[in-house]
C-alpha cells in the first residue's frame, strides 16, 4: 500500500518535472521511481514519517490555518518595520509542547518559525519544551496561550509514534 | 481576452506584493537591533515574500508543468525556510550571544548545552 503510494508519487514527481513523455523516459522514469520505492524498505524512509499518508487529510484541515496565521502576523511584523518608533519587545521563554510524535514535533517547530515574529530555538527534550524567541510580548502570548499547539495536537493524530518497521506493503 | 487581463492583474497583484514585503524584509534587517529580531525581519522576505512572487509567477504562467513546478518550489520554500532559521538562530545561542529582553527563566545557556548533547 505505501509502497504503491510512494511508487506514483515519484513517477508523478518525475512526469511534472521531465515534461518529455516519449515512451523511453517514462519507461525509465518508472523504473527508478519503482527501484527508489523499493529502496525504501532497506533504507527505512517507507514509513509514517517518510511518507505520511495518514496525515495528508489532517494536513488538509491544518494547512489552511497556518497561511491564515502566517498571514496574520505577517501584516503585525510589517506594520513592526514600518513603525518610525520600532515598538519590539523581544522575548525568549519556553512552552510546553504537548505533541507525542517525531511528525508532530516538527510540524509545531516549523509552524512557529514559518509565522513571522516567533522562531523556535531549541527543543528541550527532557522537559518537553521548546525555547521560543519573539518580536514582541503579544507575539510571545501567542505562542504561550497554546491555540496552534492544540491544532498541531489535532493535526497530529492519536497514534503513537511507531518505530521504523518498514514493511506493511 | 477578459480572462487574460484577469490573470494578469491578479499575478501583478501577487508579485508587487511579494516584492513590497522582500524590501520590508531589507528594511527591517537594518532597522532592528540584534541578530535575534534581525531574523524576524528576515522571515518577511524569506518566506512570506519569496512565496508571493513564486504563487504570481505560477499564475501568470498559465495552466502548465511550469505552474506545478513553481507550486512545487512554494512547497518546498515552506518546508526547508524554517529548517534555515531555526539553524541561524541555534547557532547565534550556541555562540553564546545574549538576546536583548531574555527571560531569565528560559536560561538560553544551559539550554543550548542540553540540546546540544
Amino acid at each position: 500500500m505505501r509502497l504503491a503510494a510512494m511508487f506514483l508519487v515519484l513517477f508523478g514527481f518525475w512526469l511534472l518535472l521531465s515534461g518529455h513523455y516519449t515512451p523511453f523516459l517514462m519507461i525509465s522514469g518508472a523504473a527508478v521511481s519503482l527501484i527508489v520505492a523499493l529502496l525504501g524498505f532497506r533504507v527505512g524512509y517507507l514509513d509514517e514519517e517518510g511518507l505520511p499518508l495518514e496525515r495528508i487529510p489532517a494536513g488538509l484541515r491544518y494547512w489552511p490555518w497556518l497561511v491564515k496565521e502566517m498571514a496574520k502576523s505577517t501584516l503585525d511584523v510589517a506594520r513592526i518595520v514600518l513603525n518610525p518608533r520600532l515598538p519590539i519587545s523581544p522575548r525568549l521563554f519556553r512552552t510546553r509542547i504537548s505533541q507525542e510524535t517525531d511528525i508532530g514535533l516538527v510540524t509545531y517547530a516549523s509552524s512557529i518559525t514559518l509565522t513571522p515574529g516567533t522562531i523556535t530555538a531549541i527543543y528541550d527534550r527532557e522537559d518537553r519544551e521548546f525555547v521560543v524567541h519573539a518580536l514582541t510580548e503579544a507575539g510571545a502570548e501567542g505562542v504561550r496561550e497554546g491555540t496552534m499547539d492544540r491544532k498541531v495536537r489535532q493535526f497530529e493524530g492519536r497514534a503513537p509514534h511507531k518505530p521504523a518497521a518498514g514493511a506493511r506493503a | 481576452m477578459i480572462l487574460d487581463l484577469f490573470r494578469d492583474l491578479v499575478a501583478a497583484a501577487l508579485i508587487i506584493g511579494g516584492g513590497f514585503f522582500v524590501i520590508l524584509g531589507a528594511l527591517g534587517i537594518n532597522r532592528m537591533p540584534d541578530v535575534f529580531t534581525r531574523l524576524h525581519a528576515v522571515s518577511l522576505s524569506d518566506t512570506i515574500g519569496a512565496s508571493l512572487i513564486l504563487l504570481g509567477l505560477a499564475v501568470e504562467s498559465g495552466w502548465n508543468l511550469v505552474t506545478a513546478r513553481l507550486v512545487i518550489l512554494v512547497l518546498f520554500l515552506l518546508f526547508a525556510g524554517p529548517m534555515a532559521t531555526h539553524a541561524v538562530i541555534r547557532a547565534a545561542l550556541h555562540a553564546k550571544l545574549k538576546p536583548l529582553g531574555a527571560d531569565e527563566s528560559a536560561e538560553p545557556g544551559s539550554a543550548v548545552e542540553k540540546g546540544a548533547s
